[in-house]
């Protein structure tokens, strides 16, 4: 079994009118199956209100499944016995950098994990130096979280989830709130996670150009699973992914274009070096 | 008519020791109808130029027109250019109090001390604009989703009748199809009322097949003030600057680079395929496509 | 910018009364403040001065930043002077007009002036070379004993910390929600009184959103990062007394025998 599976994992939550009369049931999350094996770096894209936050909650044992089962490293996530294992084994970064940092000095909220497991206070200090160097946040570990851009926020935050040393970490729209340069600089950190540290990484975005470098991708919709397969597998159906309301690279949607109009090039073209040698050879 | 920057300077803090320059010595014109993107990354003093034009603001040195009358004149009506400059500003979503969207959106015209008829017919009239549908009008702000609570609180500011609308990142947070939606709606009222627009964003790509210009801001000056061609070709020095060109932009100097005979000024994904599709001789089939 | 407030009124400098243990600066200014009490004669206070003098001059901030938390108690200072002066039945020295002052009245007055400026002085002390955090830490440890009594220290603490990361995040918060209403029209200056707290709806009906939004965001975050109340939580920066505590200690007992020595003494034989 892999690090993170779902099982036909059904979450509705019920829509109540202001008298509290229940007014209908929506499902969020619809049947979903998903098998993530241990150090894949996964992606999962979809636009706001297909389902991918109200899945990535579940991982973290933060929601509970209406129907169907969440396994964390073999754990299921709905035993009260097991949520703060869950918790430490799938770490969580959440999208707004502001609210998720408890710390007044950047240091202290990197501890603030390892304190609420009970580390000893030596090795809080190891886990939270070892964290903020993985993120190259640890020049900046005495300062306040105020004076830090959106970016350096976020690698804080994914440092505070390390310093944890879990399994895997889920990203919910972390770039979200940033400018391209703090997307950029957590893409990166992201990156360095699962690559070199090994972290097993479910990213969860809106933005297509972030996933290039995933193993695996699924494309959420209305709470299902709408399509999976490898990025270059996902880019090459740019018309299933515009009905899908998400937004094609640049690169990919040229390299589209020109198909259109009659020019021989390979499908589920993803970065611009590629695309000028397929041109050049045609 | 229009609204004239002359050596604009903005100290934050002034009379401090944390004192910084987040504006140093701007000058612009914004000619009427012009739909203008204002680019910088975070930090780059776009948001603190935009503050300046309706008020909110006052600049620590230089002065700003409009209509050709200075507004730090002793005379002149602030509140009145509050609502002829309307300022949207990030995550307007935010600013949302009111029990239901029309009485939000009533807001800003009641402000202007506007009889009641007159008040509910700017709104009506400002929500229609937004595309917000009409059901919508009578629920609580905070049930709508995230992209119909900002077209709401655009309209809170349309309803003003401003002469000129100035959007600080409108799009911030939002999907791809809900941004495409604003911009796609911020362009069709500039083509249908002749509204001057500034739209400030820290994306060049986003903003590049909308607008007639782009300023680039840059440490709290202008780097580059021109149509969006005309900016794009500095795209190595936009790099160093924190921002970058659209990737069709990087994809046509590239392939000119390898020797094909391409227009580097394409912005564009149409432009580029043009040009990509003449520069390999292909361009008779296209000419008849289009 | 409002980012760049600083909280409390830390001052930033390296000395040896920043580095000591927020518990000895608790302690030691309870103690100093108390002791004030005991003094009958300008002995004692003399004693408690020199005593202050070498705490700041330790301290390493500035004489005027103390000064400058007087100015918040001027009006009470000259209030309690004034009613000292004039309003103390004894022994006349001048009068005029409807007043009258005292040989007893004159010495109370000036006894109550300095030591309630020592006192501020004193405190400010405390919070000058101490931040915010370390304060509360040192309060959650030296009100850990009425955990027994069911008074949730941790969790006040914890609050008090949150509280402190989030007043400049909101503060700034408002700022800009108050621009967006005034670029809406808004007037927040103008106005009665019931106008004005009427005009303050359309900033406190978002703001007070955003702080529940925030809030609730906040209490996620901590959740997932297995926060579960302070049981079995173990600290990253704990408090442990060094030898400069010990020392610290030694030398604030050494001031309450020397000054309640003198204080009293030399009063019993006048």
């Amino acid at each position: 079994m892999g690090i993170v599976k779902t099982s036909d994992l059904v979450y509705e939550y019920i829509r109540r009118d202001e008298d509290g009369n229940v007014e209908g049931i929506t499902t969020a999350v619809d049947k979903v199956n998903l098998d993530v094996t241990q150090g894949e770096f996964v992606a999962i894209l979809g636009h706001n209100g297909s389902g991918k936050s109200t899945l990535a909650k579940h991982i973290n044992a933060i929601l509970n499944p209406t129907e169907g089962t969440v396994w964390v490293d073999g754990m299921d996530t709905s035993d009260e016995e097991k949520v703060w294992d869950v918790r430490q084994t799938a770490g969580m970064v959440f999208q707004n950098p502001d609210n998720q940092i408890i710390g007044q000095v950047v240091e202290e909220d990197v501890g603030f994990g390892p304190e609420n497991m009970g580390i000893p206070t030596k090795e809080i200090w190891e886990r939270v130096e070892e964290s903020l160097r993985a993120v190259g946040m640890y020049q900046f570990r005495k300062y306040s979280p105020n004076k830090l851009s959106g970016g350096q926020k976020q690698r804080v935050s994914i440092a505070g989830v390390l310093a944890m040393h879990p399994k895997c970490i889920v990203l919910d729209e972390p770039t979200a709130m940033l400018d391209p340069s703090g997307r950029k600089e957590v893409i990166r950190a992201v990156r360095g996670l699962n690559q070199v540290e090994g972290v097993t990484v479910i990213l969860i975005t809106h933005y297509m150009e972030e996933i290039i470098h995933a193993d695996r991708v699924y494309v959420m919709d209305r709470g299902k699973i709408a399509m999976e397969g490898t990025p270059k597998e996902i880019f090459s159906q740019v018309e299933r992914l515009k009905q899908l309301r998400l937004d094609v690279p640049q690169v990919t949607l040229l390299a589209y274009e020109l198909k259109k109009r009659g020019l021989d090039l390979p499908d589920g073209i993803l970065t611009a070096e590629e695309l000028a040698d397929c041109i050049m050879r045609v | 008519m229009s609204i004239i920057l002359d050596h604009v300077s903005y100290i934050y803090g002034k009379d401090t020791p944390l004192a910084v320059a987040a504006l140093k010595d701007v000058s612009l014109q914004f000619p009427d109808g012009q739909f203008v993107g204002i680019i910088g990354h975070t930090g780059s003093g776009k948001s603190t130029l935009v503050q300046h034009l309706n008020g909110l603001l006052r600049a620590s040195s230089g002065h700003i027109y409009f209509n050709g009358e200075d507004i730090y004149d002793k005379d002149f009506d602030m509140k009145k250019l509050r609502s002829r400059v309307g300022l949207v500003f990030q995550y307007p979503e935010h600013q949302l109090f009111e029990t239901d969207v029309f009485s939000d959106v009533c807001f800003g015209p009641k402000n202007l001390g506007l009889d009641k008829r007159e008040v509910e017919l700017r709104a009506y009239d400002a929500l229609r604009k937004v595309g917000l549908p009409d059901e919508l009008f009578y629920q609580s702000p905070f049930d709508l989703s995230g992209g119909q609570k900002r077209r709401a609180a655009i309209a809170g500011v349309l309803a003003m009748k401003p002469e000129v609308l100035v959007l600080d990142e409108p799009t911030a947070g939002l999907d791809p199809k809900g941004r495409d939606e604003i911009l796609d709606q911020v362009k069709n009222l500039q083509i249908s009322t002749g509204m001057t627009i500034l739209l400030v964003s820290h994306s060049m790509e986003d903003v590049a097949e909308y607008v007639d210009r782009i300023v680039v801001m840059n440490g709290g000056s202008v780097m580059y003030d021109g149509t969006p061609r005309e900016v794009f070709r500095h795209y190595k020095e936009l790099e160093e600057a924190g921002l970058a060109a659209p990737q069709v932009t990087y994809m046509m100097h590239r392939l000119k680079e390898r020797g094909l005979d391409v227009d580097v000024d394409a912005t564009t994904i149409e432009e580029a395929a043009d040009t990509v599709m003449q520069a390999l001789g292909r361009s008779g089939k296209q000419r008849q496509k289009s | 910018m409002l980012r760049d407030i600083t909280l409390g009124q830390y001052y930033q400098t390296e000395s040896v009364i920043h580095r000591l243990d927020p518990r000895v600066k608790l302690g030691g200014t309870l103690l100093y403040i108390i002791s004030l009490f005991f003094y009958k004669n300008p002995l004692g206070y003399a004693v408690a001065i020199l005593f202050l003098a070498i705490v700041i001059r330790l301290s390493h901030v500035p004489f005027r930043f103390m000064v400058k938390g007087m100015r918040a108690i001027l009006f009470l200072l000259i209030l309690t002077v004034g009613f000292n002066l004039f309003l103390t039945p004894g022994t006349e020295l001048i009068s005029f007009w409807r007043l009258t002052i005292t040989k007893e009245g004159l010495q109370t007055a000036v006894t109550m002036a300095v030591r309630l400026t020592i006192l501020i002085i004193g405190s400010s002390i405390m919070t000058l070379t101490t931040t915010p955090n370390n304060l509360t830490d040192g309060l959650e440890k030296m009100m850990g004993p009425l955990k027994i009594f069911r008074v949730p220290v941790h969790e006040v603490a914890m609050m008090m910390s949150i509280a402190l990361r989030f007043i400049p995040i909101l503060l700034e918060e408002t700022d800009k929600i108050m621009k967006a209403q005034i670029a809406r029209g808004a007037d927040f200056e103008s106005g009665n009184i019931f106008k004005r707290a009427k005009a303050l709806v359309p900033l406190l009906v978002p703001l007070f959103i955003s702080a529940f939004r925030r809030a609730n965001d906040l209490a996620l975050a901590m959740e997932s990062r297995c926060y579960r109340g302070g049981e079995g939580r173990t600290k990253m920066k704990p408090l442990v007394y060094r030898k400069r505590d010990w020392i610290a200690y030694g030398c604030i007992v050494l001031y309450l025998a020397v000054g309640i020595t003198l204080g009293r003494l030399v009063w019993t034989r006048a």
